[in-house]
């Protein structure tokens, strides 16, 4: 592309954005995805607030506990979230750039006086708006959920960390439709790129977790006469693990969800049902310890989208 | 006459392959241009310069005065393009289909409802303006493409093949209507392997092959000087002895026995008239005499047959 070209790249960013957000939200793809969250939310939510109710006695943060606790058979709502949010975010991307090459719409509308930053922002930003709306429902409807059946209001200091863990999912469904896009513009057939999509998400989400300490085993072999190589053996696991971004995700909430959360190393490695129990961080330092984890989320998707955006922009529009 | 495209020593390569290789193009306001070829001939590839969607390897353009690489913006909303093979949104209407790239072109949404239904009266859907485009035909749909270019006001239209794939009556229903809208004077840049169905629409027509053009030029000027001016006529004659007949009779350099009373006059004027004449005059019956217009096909395999051979092996 040449460097002094005129006219701004955002001319058409809106329309597109809209025009896409309104084509998700009629497409029944997304709306089978969105009916599995909502019913997997439900249940989990609804499950849990029975086990609330069952142990309970005082607990400062009732209405967090409602996201992550787990109630056998059924998950908490945030691992059934980290587990949906990526599947929503790839249904939404997929076949953003070659399904346009494939019903042979680009060209035309490439020849609008638009740049093709704007068509693959556009759509980007069309899938946010979606996710964002769609997330804000769910929380809102769980915490709805939450006022009828507790009985009580959240406090505002819940109400804080509910919105936090909602920018913090948010973030978390920009890197994988930002994956998903990558894909999509990078592979032709709208069919290949879904599966290469869904072997990323499979990969990270549960393969990960069974590969990270097999990987550090290997890197880090543990010599039973030092203790401290056995920390260290943890440590590079745990560093492995944080490419995912499952992981980070998981930390995230973790720490929002359960303010007593004192640190994301060695201690607290597994679930949320694991953490320990004792005084509360307050809000900002629970902020301050998922920082790196946050920054993590949204360096992973602007690196991807401008995997997406330097592809997109080396191709050649004949379609 | 003003010059709206301009293209100087035009060459893309693709690694070591010239798709187009080394085109000059003036195009006039007002003209319908024809930019005819086999496939592969780089008709597309000169299309997607012309409109900036590709950068040239070497060579300049300027369409209305402006640089499609550096002012893209500002040629793609005055230039409307149907691509080859269009596509549109299939689960949006044709009016919806239409709204969202007179949005993208900047149509002010006040504006764009009245130049949208002007439009689809003038490429005759608006009847079916609220139906998905999924059930329309490719007739339609190219038609759609055009009202597309309505909307827009577009002062120049580039056509990429707009009739293949179109049956008779379709293609002629376009033809009608990119006459009309060139007589309104839009300029139009048409490309086709159709040679012979474009050269009725045409005012000017360059002729690709390989990534270069042999020849541009209008095409009766074309025909003239590649086919040298050969007339064929055909006759349909009884109780005539032709050979006798039309001995001696000028500018007559050959002539042909077809099946049942049908010869082939070849002759290198229009002696339709003199033909006659003399057909009657010996005491013959004339059931038909037609002239049969000599194609830009002949002239197109008349004018490359030579380098054919070079090029063969
Ligand atoms: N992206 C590409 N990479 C390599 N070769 C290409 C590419 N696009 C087109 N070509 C080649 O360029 C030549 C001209 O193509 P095109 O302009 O589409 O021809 P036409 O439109 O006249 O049929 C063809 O031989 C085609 O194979
Ligand atoms: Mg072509």
């Amino acid at each position: 592309m040449t460097s002094r070209r005129e006219g701004s790249p955002f001319a058409g960013l809106s329309t597109i954005a809209l025009k896409e957000a309104a084509d998700h939200m009629n497409s029944i793809r997304i709306h089978l995805v969105m009916v599995l969250v909502l019913l997997t939310a439900i249940g989990s939510v609804y499950a849990a607030i029975g086990q609330i109710k069952a142990t309970v006695g005082e607990d400062q943060f009732l209405f967090l506990r409602l996201f992550t606790t787990a109630q056998q058979p059924l998950p908490s709502f945030v691992f059934f979230l980290g587990f949906l949010v990526p599947l929503v975010a790839i249904a939404l991307g997929f076949d953003a750039i070659n399904g346009e090459y494939n019903r042979r719409t680009l060209s035309r509308v490439l020849s609008q006086p638009i740049y093709r930053d704007a068509l693959l922002t556009g759509k980007f930003m069309g899938g946010l708006l979606v996710i964002a709306i769609c997330l804000l429902a769910l929380w809102l409807l769980v915490t709805g959920l939450g006022m009828l059946l507790l009985g009580l209001p959240p406090s505002s200091e819940e109400i804080t960390r509910g919105l936090a863990f909602l920018f913090a999912s948010f973030v978390y469904a920009g890197v994988w439709l930002a994956v998903a896009m990558a894909f999509s513009t990078i592979v032709k057939s709208p069919a290949t790129s879904a599966l290469c999509a869904l072997t990323a998400w499979l990969l990270f989400t549960v393969f990960w977790p069974m590969l990270a300490p097999l990987i550090a085993g290997a890197v880090a072999p543990v010599d039973p006469l030092d203790p401290l190589t056995a920390v260290h053996q943890i440590d590079v696991q745990q560093a492995i693990a944080r490419i995912s971004p499952n992981t980070l995700y998981g930390e995230t909430t973790l720490a929002l969800l359960n303010p007593a959360t004192r640190s994301l190393g060695l201690l607290f490695t597994d679930q949320l049902s694991g953490a320990l129990m004792g005084a509360p961080l307050p809000f900002s330092l629970s902020v301050a310890l998922i920082w790196p984890q946050l920054a993590g989320m949204i360096a992973a998707l602007l690196v991807l989208f401008t995997i997406a955006y330097v592809s997109f922009q080396r191709q050649e529009i004949r379609a | 006459m003003t010059t709206v495209i301009e293209a100087r020593g035009l060459i893309k390569r693709y690694g070591r392959f010239a798709a187009v290789d080394g085109i000059d193009l003036a195009v006039e306001k007002g003209e319908v241009f024809g930019l005819l070829g086999p496939n592969g001939s780089g008709k597309t590839t000169t299309i997607l310069l012309l409109l900036g969607l590709t950068e040239p390897t070497a060579g300049s353009i300027s369409v209305l005065g402006l640089d499609p690489l550096r002012q893209p913006l500002a040629v793609k909303t005055r230039v409307g393009y149907l691509p080859d093979q269009i596509g549109f949104y299939d689960h949006l209407t044709a009016w919806e289909n239409l709204a969202y790239t007179a949005r993208l072109a900047g149509v002010i949404s006040k504006e764009a409802d009245g130049r949208i239904a002007g439009a689809l009266g003038r490429v005759r859907l608006e009847e079916v303006a609220n139906r998905r485009v999924a059930t329309f035909s490719r007739g339609m749909r190219q038609r759609l493409g055009l009202a597309e270019v309505l909307v827009k006001k577009a002062e120049i239209a580039i056509l990429d093949e707009p009739t293949s794939g179109l049956d008779p009556q379709s293609t002629q229903e376009l033809l009608d209507l990119i006459r009309e809208l060139a007589g309104e004077g839009v300029t139009f840049v048409l490309s086709s392997h159709q040679l012979a169905m474009m050269q009725t629409i045409c005012d000017r027509v360059a002729l690709f092959r390989r990534g270069q053009v042999g020849l541009v030029g209008r095409v009766e000027e074309l025909t003239a000087n590649v086919l040298g001016g050969t007339f064929r006529i055909e006759v349909e004659t009884e109780n005539a002895d032709l050979v006798k007949v039309l001995a001696g009779v000028r500018h007559v350099s050959g002539l042909t026995p077809l099946q049942d009373r049908r010869w082939r006059i070849d002759a290198d004027a229009d002696v339709r008239a003199d033909v006659a004449h003399h057909i009657v005059g010996a005491g013959g019956v004339l059931h038909s005499i037609s002239m049969r217009k000599a194609t830009l096909d002949e002239v197109y395999v008349r004018f490359f047959e030579g380098e054919n051979h070079d090029v063969a092996a």
